[in-house]
């Protein structure tokens, strides 16, 4: 398994680093944050909660918005795409996800029916929005956006398992994880010992255990990021769907970087989005 | 139907329906979520809907006893402290419901000490807590001098009142007027909780702008509304069975069921509105959502449950004749209650059973992975557990609270003497 080296060279040091959830949110709507933080005032002073003034002091402190180093993303061309769903696959064996749980799924007419017979696919992992709806929504902010990157990831061991998230996703990109388990699992055979890299916390799959009763993402294979937060195509650090795509229909990169495959893909073709009326701003485009 | 058999058939109903949902209480710890029906596409079931459905009779049921405790209405004063009981019964209930459906319900303090000011949830169960901390604290001021009387004679109940006393002792009328003061304050500030608490419920699901069916600033309202007549139904009904209620409060009976008759006919108009503006919108998502609910798989929670047996026939009842007699009134009411667990089910589930990208319940095969939700044996039984939960409280508390009318200063006299 390539765990083993993985483990070993894991420059992830704490993926799901603290920062307290309102220092981390990112501008939306300054009104409603506004109108959002004088309602919680109230609500401390109401109660008298001194300790919970802490993390209020500092979303007021968090005005010096720090830039993001890296704005990850994709650009899918739909017309490399022949819908083998190796993406999935993929997915499945390096998150090592249980059955109901694909952090990335093929459809077929995503876009609505064509005239014709010709199908078009659309490979769908998490979006990673701007304005991610399913991070406003988690009461206990275990849900958030990464501030260096813009990943949106998952706290396992502060998710209390409503799946509000999951309604709010406007784009069905997350999955309840209900503790099954494909035989090989099940049975306990030697696979059930191999843990999963993500998020670099290698956690083995036992009952009542996070991530069961979590609600799952994708995470863009962060696990597989060095200690600046990079990843490396040729060192096969990449995230696996884009990694394995037998139509090359997956580009991944950073938007930040002007001269990134995405970035220059975005001004030659004509990118779209799904659901642009919502306002999420996904990190994920498509060229049809 | 004799008040000793009424009594007796509540009281094995109780017992019956705990046993049963016993069963499904011990899957539900031993096996968590996996004998559950819900999924990835429809990701809130049975449970959420009984959520909402037993906190908006919490939160009716309280605003009823507003009209004693704040309006100062004679005509209700009879049943205040059943409708507090009520709303702290159902309450219970709620926490039931929704303790179930967590995927780590012993998290619930993360809520506490992980607080995200923007998520509706959150601000959802602050309120619930704080409602229920008044709700406690109220009822309790409104039974404390009956408690601190009824103490004094033998036997369990007498034994229970000392406990539930807290130490109390003091039955001057002094200490009893501050109680009154403490109770009108108390539900003073209770009835702008109890709707920005029910009112928040609603803008959790109206805030959601990728569900169509729940997205817009009516959802906050026809919450309230649905709460105020499910609650008050639920009340008429508690109020005809409950301790000797249909010669006690024989009146007040009648009077409710008007008042439930009026909040109807405004949560009807208010769905026929959602209704109608959305069909004739006609945008594809809230299109399919209305399809779902009046001809979807589900039709008949709509057509037989909810307009026929929740909507059309307790209309009926209330407006003919009919609806100066007790019994009928009751009854009507017992079917309006029954039938908001339909309007609940229909925000809940078909809301959420579309593809949110279409062709997205085939991309792989997995039952999780479904737009069909029909509740598993398991969840039903163990919402059944809860329904029989509610109905032994409600049996004790038809035994231990003091009635109303042992509180008339003669009786007093009589027992402290």
């Amino acid at each position: 398994m390539a765990d083993e080296s993985r483990q070993s060279s894991a420059p992830v040091a704490d993926p799901i680093s603290r920062v307290e959830p309102l220092a981390r949110t990112v501008d939306r709507r300054d009104m409603l944050d506004a109108f959002m933080k004088i309602g919680a005032v109230s609500l401390a002073v109401a109660l008298g909660a001194g300790s919970s003034l802490a993390p209020l002091a500092s979303a007021f402190a968090d005005s010096d918005e720090k830039k993001q180093k890296f704005r990850y993303g994709m650009v899918v061309d739909t017309r490399r795409c022949v819908g083998c769903k190796a993406c999935m696959v993929a997915c499945k064996a390096e998150n090592k996800t249980p059955p109901g749980v694909s952090y990335t799924v093929v459809v077929e007419n995503g876009f609505g029916d064509r005239p014709g017979d010709r199908p078009l696919f659309l490979t769908k992992p998490c979006f990673h929005c701007d304005e991610p709806p399913c991070v406003s929504v988690c009461p206990v902010g275990a849900t958030f956006k990464r501030k260096q990157d813009g990943i949106v990831v998952v706290d396992y061991d502060r998710c209390i398992g409503c799946r509000y998230c999951i309604v709010a996703c406007p784009y069905q990109a997350r999955y309840f994880d209900f503790g099954e388990n494909y035989p090989a699992v099940a049975d306990k055979t030697a696979y059930a010992e191999v843990p999963s890299p993500e998020y670099g916390q290698f956690r083995k799959r036992e009952a009542d255990e996070s991530p069961i009763g979590n609600v799952r993402k994708c995470t863009f294979c962060l696990h597989l990021q060095d200690a600046a937060g990079k990843y490396d195509k040729a060192a096969g650090r990449w995230p696996a769907c884009a990694k394995t795509c037998t139509g090359k229909a997956i580009y991944f990169g950073d938007f930040n970087d002007p001269d990134s495959d995405v970035s220059r893909l975005l001004t030659q073709r004509q990118p779209v989005r799904l659901k642009e009326e919502l306002g999420t701003e996904p990190n994920v485009y498509y060229l049809l | 139907m004799s008040a000793k058999l009424l009594k007796s058939s509540f009281w094995t109903a109780g017992i019956v329906l705990v046993l049963v949902g016993g069963w499904a209480w011990y899957d539900r710890w031993a096996n968590a979520h996996e004998n559950t029906d819900y999924g990835s596409i429809v990701p809130w079931g049975l449970w959420v809907a009984l959520y909402i459905y037993f906190i908006g009779l919490s939160a009716g049921a309280f605003l009823v006893s507003s009209l004693v405790y704040v309006f100062r209405m004679k005509r209700f004063e009879t049943i205040g402290r059943i409708a507090l009981f009520t709303a702290v019964v159902t309450l219970l209930l709620a926490l039931l419901s929704i303790s179930a459906d967590l995927g780590h319900t012993f998290r619930s303090w993360h809520v506490l000490v992980y607080p995200n000011f923007k998520s509706p949830m959150a601000w959802m169960i602050w309120l619930y807590t704080a409602y229920f901390i008044l709700v406690v604290l109220e009822l309790w001021f409104v039974l404390r001098y009956d408690l601190v009387a009824g103490a004094r004679e033998q036997g369990a109940r007498a034994t229970l009142y000392r406990i539930l006393a807290f130490g109390s002792k003091d039955d001057s009328e002094a200490t009893r007027a501050s109680d009154r003061q403490i109770v009108r304050i108390l539900a003073t500030v209770g009835v702008p909780l109890a709707i920005m608490f029910h009112g928040g419920v609603g803008s959790l699901f109206g805030v959601v702008a990728s569900r169509p069916a729940w997205h817009g600033g009516l959802f906050p309202i026809l919450f309230l509304v649905s709460a105020l007549a499910s609650g008050g139904a639920l009340l008429v009904v508690i109020s005809a069975i409950f301790q000797d209620g249909l010669r006690r409060n024989r009146e007040t009976v009648i009077a409710l069921g008007t008042l439930v008759l009026g909040l109807l006919l405004v949560d009807v108009l208010f769905q026929i509105s959602e209704t109608l503006v959305g069909f004739y919108g006609n945008a594809p998502d809230k299109i399919e959502n209305l399809k779902l609910v009046y001809s979807g798989p589900y039709w008949w929670v709509t057509w037989i449950w909810q307009l026929g047996v929740g909507t059309l026939i307790p209309i009926a009842v209330l407006s003919l004749p009919s609806r100066k007699d007790p019994r009928m009134v009751a009854g009507a009411c017992a079917l309006i209650a029954s039938g908001f667990l339909a309007v609940r089910l229909n925000i809940v589930i078909p809301g959420l059973a579309s593809e949110q990208v279409k062709g997205l319940s085939d991309a792989f095969t997995s039952d999780r992975l479904s737009t069909d939700y029909v509740p598993s044996v398991m969840e039903w039984l163990f919402s059944v557990g809860i329904v029989g939960i509610g109905l032994v409280l409600f049996g004790v508390g038809e035994w231990l609270l003091p009635r109303e009318h042992e509180s008339a200063p003669e009786e007093v006299s009589h027992v402290t003497a």
